[in-house]
């Protein structure tokens, strides 16, 4: 998915080729597109369409719907239990996203200063945590944050006991916890994209930059930040999105809990759409975070494209 | 290019550290997998793997996760090659119309379609079938898929397909015969990736088939069993959550480099 979203950039596509029969439109050619376009059509693009009619009525999924106007969206702003579950979003945004991007570009900083023996294997290991199950991570995770879990033993054994209980159980500590286990999950993936970034610069900009004299700090701001720019677009678009999703690690860790410590909006779209019922609201929600995603990844997208007069210097000077 | 050796030294234990981390709750979850057997509790062996094995019925979710995810693949690359190849090299007639819908399903959150998938599969009798988790996930990966496939098929040398062209073939041809052979490694990777996601989806089907076990996949089961046991028994959900994982981690130990390399450098060549 990374690879296709930085080749959406048109400047950094291949001039396109001359295509001879290309003057006027094959309409056999939908013959081809066909079935792809079908399955995208009836399993994405009309739920899609359904999912925004129904944000329009307050329907139980049983009996008639009533229109409801715009007061499903209303109460996705102005219900407290709603308001807390998108700020739970927004703190985790930054566990989920922040962190990841900046530890990533931290270690790849540092590694794009020397050659790393055995750089297969770690970066088969960094990324191991992108292929597994987020069942299984969760699963992981509730064992490492028990009460009885590593973490307290540890707490224990250097004295600090009193700090020990239960992370995910706990209203002040379980948001936070789930923040660090989705750093764990995307801090690796971060990473891995930076190397592959890295791997593409030039080392004679390296050399220059250190007969220049700049340190290690100022060839990083100087050589190697500007140069991964697409790659920093795409794992922020990865990780806001995973983010804003994040459904399958909170049901499978504390389903929201204890309380409404760890609500977020996608726990909501489940529990209202399928548990209570309100099938009106739940779409409603679900249409916001569509659309909260899509503005942030466009965001993204145009913050971090190149600038124009960079892609042309690059253009002249290959 | 000189660097001192205590950098080096010091960057490689840093990045040791960083991997020890990211490996520390698989190894920690396996760990526990084998503690707790024996009369006293403390000795080591699989007597949790074959508890789990039992209560859980992962021999079926795992059957299951299989079918569906080799279904899912298949279907999607050879839908995805054909859309990919005509959107490279034909005159779609609103084929930018297409591609820009398709780039929005890559970021779409699922959980927008849940909810009307779920009516519109029961209105079909799909539910609890596995029609329900294959259908919409084929639909879902569509938009990698096609767009995968078409910046592929961007990248092979025009002359090739000129060649073939005056030589007479048809454009059917041309992808089966010409394009097809050199565009194995890449369906490789994109089937990789697919099956990957297919496998770990977890909303679809937790909405789409939460009745029927028999067609339960491995994440919903390890779900469904690590809930129930309320942690009751945490070495037995550890063995479970071993089992789950254990196909993709063994996938994973063979295929991570075309893996890695696909989903970060891909297209950017």
């Amino acid at each position: 998915m990374a690879a296709t979203l930085i080749e959406q950039d048109p400047r950094r596509t291949a001039p396109r080729r001359r295509r001879p029969a290309a003057s006027r439109p094959s309409w056999s050619s939908l013959l081809y597109v066909a079935p792809a376009l079908a399955f995208f059509v009836v399993f994405v693009v009309v739920p899609i369409i359904q999912s925004v009619r129904i944000s329009f009525y307050d329907w139980d999924g049983i009996s008639v719907a009533t229109p409801a106007g715009w007061s499903n969206y209303a109460a996705v702003f102005s219900d407290p239990d709603l308001r807390q579950a998108l700020g739970h979003s927004l703190v985790l945004l930054v566990f989920y996203a922040a962190l990841p991007v900046l530890i990533g570009l931290l270690l790849a900083g540092l590694m794009s200063r020397i050659r790393i023996h055995g750089l297969t294997v770690f970066r088969a290991v960094l990324f191991l945590p992108q292929i597994l199950s987020s069942v299984v991570v969760a699963v992981a995770w509730r064992g490492i944050l028990a009460d009885d879990g590593p973490v307290n033993d540890v707490l224990r054994a250097i004295g600090l006991g009193g700090l020990a209980h239960s992370w995910l159980g706990d209203f002040g500590t379980a948001l936070p916890s789930i923040g660090i286990i989705g750093t764990w999950v995307e801090y690796g993936l971060c990473m891995v994209l930076f190397l592959a970034g890295i791997a593409t610069i030039d080392r004679s900009l390296y050399e220059a930059a250190r007969l220049d004299g700049a340190g290690a700090f100022r060839e990083f701001t100087a050589v190697t930040l500007p140069a991964l720019r697409p790659q920093i677009s795409i794992a922020l678009i990865l990780t806001i999105t995973f983010a804003l999703r994040n459904f399958d690690l909170i049901w499978n860790t504390t389903r929201g809990g204890p309380g409404t410590s760890t609500t977020v909006p996608s726990v909501f779209v489940y529990q209202d759409a399928f548990q209570n019922r309100a099938l009106g609201q739940a779409s409603a929600l679900a249409v916001v975070l569509t659309v909260l995603i899509l503005v942030v990844v466009g965001i993204v997208q145009l913050a971090l494209r190149e600038r124009p007069e960079r892609a042309q210097r690059k253009e002249l000077s290959s | 290019m000189k660097v001192a050796r205590s950098e080096t030294t010091l960057t490689h234990a840093v990045l040791v550290v960083a991997a020890l981390i990211a490996a520390f709750p698989l190894a920690s979850v396996i760990v526990t997998s084998l503690g707790g057997n024996g009369a006293d509790g403390t000795g080591v062996g699989f007597g949790n793997y074959a508890e789990a094995w039992t209560q859980g019925g992962f021999a079926s979710a795992l059957v299951s996760s299989a079918i569906v995810a080799i279904t899912v693949v298949l279907v999607t690359a050879a839908i995805a090659c054909l859309a990919g190849y005509a959107l490279a090299h034909m005159r779609v007639p609103g084929g930018r119309l297409i591609l820009v819908l398709l780039l929005v399903g890559l970021v779409l959150p699922y959980e927008v379609t849940v909810l009307p998938l779920y009516q519109m599969l029961a209105g079909w009798g799909l539910v609890d079938t596995y029609g329900a988790l294959i259908l919409p996930q084929v639909g879902l990966s569509v938009p990698l898929g096609v767009f995968w496939m078409r910046s592929f098929f961007a990248s092979v040398p025009g002359e090739l397909l000129e060649a073939a062209r005056i030589d007479g073939a048809s454009r059917f041809r041309i992808l089966s015969s010409v394009l097809m052979p050199v565009a194995m490694p890449a369906v490789a990777t994109l089937a990789t990736i697919l099956f990957l996601f297919t496998w770990n989806e977890f909303l679809l089907a937790l909405v789409l088939v939460p009745q029927n076990e028999a067609v339960q996949t491995a994440p919903l089961s390890l779900s469904f069993f690590s809930g129930a046991q309320h942690g009751a028994q945490p070495d037995v959900t550890a063995a479970a959550a071993v089992l789950v994982a254990l196909p993709i981690v063994l996938a994973y130990v063979l295929l991570q480099r075309r893996l890695i390399t696909g989903l970060t450098e891909g297209a950017v060549k």
